[in-house]
């Protein structure tokens, strides 16, 4: 749905054709992910065609939402092909980082590798000048350093700049979120009163390329096609104090925060603190555990200029959800930074995004690394 | 903006004359060709007079005409229902690597009905060797099937001689002629095949309508049962306006065949001299001296077919990656992997010309296609790579 207001609004502004008669905004989908491919995960045999995979990115029914939008709005519509490179740095960067006891967020390694990349380089093959996506996000430039500048959507309750922090200058300079300054409810409005054909479209929620919204089946399912191990090695859960309580099945299983599904009871809630991939341990403890102040961030971009050793006082977002907190931020070498926040913060989990805010400025941010004592 | 087709093996336009002769069949002479009365004999004459055109366009018997509802279900019916209606307790059927997906995939069907089958290779510029199928042939096969030009690659295969060995062996041989029929000779007589698949849309008729030649004799299992039609080939109240379509383009095409054939050949010939000469890092893929008039496949280095045909088509030119059929699948073409061009299956494309296509059509695409080119090519990270190379 908002994508497709999107496109209705940039149609509007932009109604007349090029000099050269070609039309000005072309709809376009990316297939990322072939729904059929682990049929196993839809409990279909292998060949049978599912009847409805909806609310995902990439099935049928999305192509048919998307095409018939466009039909709506007079717009050629095409559908372009990523499923190798989604596969290479989204699926797989995915699954080796459950793997390794971290809680990866797929979304923005895709935009960062797919959406503003791969898809900007089409965009430009085709003799666009830029992409625009129905991000709840701003993009502004400063005239006086030529710089750009991403900002939070109007709509906090929305705002999806936390899932952006990895587009660089060039990526800005090529990108439009024609929803950044309008609410949900706008927006939804907006559709209606342009009587689109998804208006009353619900968002998509799971991550686009788990069918069930049951990563751990999806993990499963897709290394025994990989036709590598299928059970996941298991391993001790062990106490903060080294005391081994109990086994799991499987790093990939846990996430820092998750309370339930450690098949012991015991006196007091327990939680998982952190995954040791070196030792195969899940670490539990008090809810009192789980608030940490320092962590590393690796990958770092930089979307306003900090340099190497610079420090800046910034308020920093550990996962989508998370209000951002204030914090100390240290940038280091390598694409690294240290983070300080002023009062400790709950389950900060590695594989997560690390977002520096100025306000309602993205300055820019990375992936946890690592939780600091 | 102008637009200019040049995929005329995904799809032609539906010829006025035979539009024309379409149009009764809706309104007036509706009637099913089945009944008894004056609107049943109207639509049955109509019925009949098509099968005559067909036949004659392949120098066939009107009775060895039966009509379907295109190139699809006419291999279908031809493979399965050879298939079926054989009595030997192993069966075996031959076909090629490079057919269309419409027998490949029934091909593969069969086999998991315990039907063994042999892909024949075929050569690095598309053409099969009637020696390696004569190989292939074993005690228990029950059919070949070859088609007669590839849609892909535009190659024209040896039919004629592959016939002869199937009549030698007394094995049934089947032909998908889908991308000939209408465009260069097809005759049952000298091609010496027993069944024939070809489709109304590809010679400038509607969808949705095609025909099965079924030599004198061919006993074949059909694929759905209902009432007697088609001489109990295929039941169901026939399509008259389109098999009236189907008539009227195959009449049309054996009118002027031979002078469409020329002029479309002049013009893609022109096309792809244009494009080779103005466009460096490129070349055809397939044997230039053995296809159909209107097909050219050809390989743009550093280019990514998708972008290519999007840039195009926002340009106005209409062609392709390759079959229409798998568009928007990221397998490499089976045809050029079959004919070891896989690295090429991404940067190729293929343009058919047609009929209606004009001296103009050309000059205009030859105009605009150095510049999409170019562009695909200077946004092309192994592009710029090899030019500081070299």
């Amino acid at each position: 749905m908002d994508s497709s207001l999107a496109a209705a609004l940039l149609a509007e502004n932009n109604s007349s054709a090029a000099s050269n008669g070609s039309p000005r905004v072309v709809g376009m989908t990316m297939q990322l992910w072939n729904q059929r491919r682990l049929p196993a995960l839809l409990g279909l045999e292998e060949g049978e065609t599912p009847a409805r995979a909806s609310g995902r990115c990439c099935s049928l029914d999305d192509v048919y939402d998307a095409r018939r939008v466009a039909t709506f709005l007079g717009l050629p519509y095409y559908v372009v092909n990523f499923e190798d490179r989604f596969e290479q740095d989204v699926v797989r960067p995915f699954v080796e980082s459950y793997l390794a006891g971290e809680t990866p967020i797929p979304c923005s390694q895709c935009n960062t590798e797919i959406k503003f990349a791969q898809f900007i380089e089409t965009a430009l093959k085709i003799g666009a000048d830029a992409v625009a996506t129905g991000h709840y996000a701003r993009v502004r430039r400063d005239d006086e350093s030529g710089r750009y500048r991403l900002l939070a959507g109007r709509d906090p309750s929305k705002d999806q700049s936390y899932f952006l922090c990895g587009l660089t200058q060039e990526q800005l300079a090529r990108t439009l979120f024609p929803l950044g300054e309008f609410t949900k409810d706008e927006v939804r409005a907006m559709a209606r009163e342009r009587n689109l054909p998804v208006a009353e479209k619900p968002d998509s929620q799971e991550i686009c390329f788990v069918p069930t919204g049951n990563y751990r089946r999806f993990i499963d399912a897709y290394l025994s096609e990989q036709g590598k191990r299928v059970e996941s090695e298991g391993g001790e859960i062990v106490s903060t104090d080294g005391r081994v309580l109990g086994r799991h099945q499987g790093l990939e299983n846990y996430t820092v925060g998750q309370r339930k599904g450690l098949g012991f009871a015991t006196g007091t809630p327990l939680y998982v603190i952190g995954l040791d991939p070196a030792r195969h341990q899940v670490v539990v403890g008090s809810n009192q555990e789980l608030l940490k102040s320092r962590l590393r961030v690796r990958d770092v971009n930089w979307i306003r200029p900090v340099g190497e050793g610079e420090s800046l006082a910034a308020h920093v977002k550990i996962r989508n959800k998370h209000l951002p907190a204030p914090a100390r931020v240290e940038a280091g070498e390598n694409a690294e930074a240290q983070v300080e926040f002023s009062s400790p913060q709950r389950a900060i989990t590695p594989g997560q995004a690390a977002v520096f805010y100025d306000g309602e400025e993205v300055v820019g941010g990375g992936w946890i690394s690592q939780v600091l004592d | 903006m102008r637009r200019i087709y040049l995929d005329n093996n995904a799809t032609t336009p539906v010829a006025p004359e035979v539009f024309e002769a379409m149009k009764p069949y809706f309104l007036d002479d509706f009637g099913n060709a089945s009944s008894i009365h004056w609107y049943g004999q109207r639509a049955k004459a109509a019925l009949e007079l098509s099968r005559e055109r067909v036949a004659r366009l392949l120098n066939a018997r009107p009775s060895e005409i039966a009509f379907t509802s295109g190139g699809t279900e006419s291999d279908n019916a031809a493979l399965v229902g050879i298939v079926e209606a054989s009595r030997s307790e192993k069966k075996h059927v031959i076909t090629t690597t490079i057919e269309h997906s419409a027998v490949l995939h029934t091909a593969k069907a069969l086999e998991k009905r315990g039907v063994r089958v042999t892909y024949v290779p075929v050569s690095a510029s598309g053409i099969v060797d009637p020696s390696e199928v004569e190989k292939a042939i074993g005690a228990d096969t029950v059919l070949i099937s070859v088609m007669h030009s590839n849609n892909e690659l535009g190659t024209i295969q040896p039919l004629d001689e592959i016939g002869r060995i199937a009549r030698e062996r007394d094995i049934y041989f089947h032909t998908d002629a889908v991308q000939s029929a209408g465009k260069v000779p097809v005759d049952v007589e000298k091609l010496g095949v027993d069944l024939l698949s070809l489709s109304a849309h590809k010679l400038h008729g509607p969808k949705g309508v095609g025909a099965l030649y079924i030599r004198r004799g061919t006993v074949l299992r059909p694929l759905l049962y209902g009432g007697h039609h088609e001489r109990d080939h295929r039941p169901g109240t026939e399509n008259v306006p389109g098999i009236v379509g189907l008539g009227k383009a195959a009449e049309q095409a054996a009118e002027h065949g031979t002078n469409d054939a020329e002029r479309v050949g002049a013009l893609r010939d022109r096309l792809e001299e244009g494009i080779l000469k103005s466009i460096p890092l490129t070349s055809v893929i397939g044997d230039r001296s053995r296809r159909v008039p209107g097909t050219t496949n050809i390989s743009f280095e550093y280019i990514e077919g998708e972008g290519f045909v999007i840039a195009m088509d926002l340009r106005g030119i209409a062609c392709s990656t390759g079959a229409a059929c798998s568009s928007g699948s990221l397998e490499p073409s089976h045809v050029l992997t079959a004919i070891g061009r896989r690295e090429q299956a991404r940067t190729s494309i293929r343009f058919s010309l047609g009929r209606f296509n004009t001296s103009e059509d050309i000059d205009d695409t030859l105009e605009v296609l150095p510049r999409v080119v170019e562009q695909l090519r200077s946004l092309s990270p192994h592009y710029k790579k090899s030019a500081i190379a070299v």
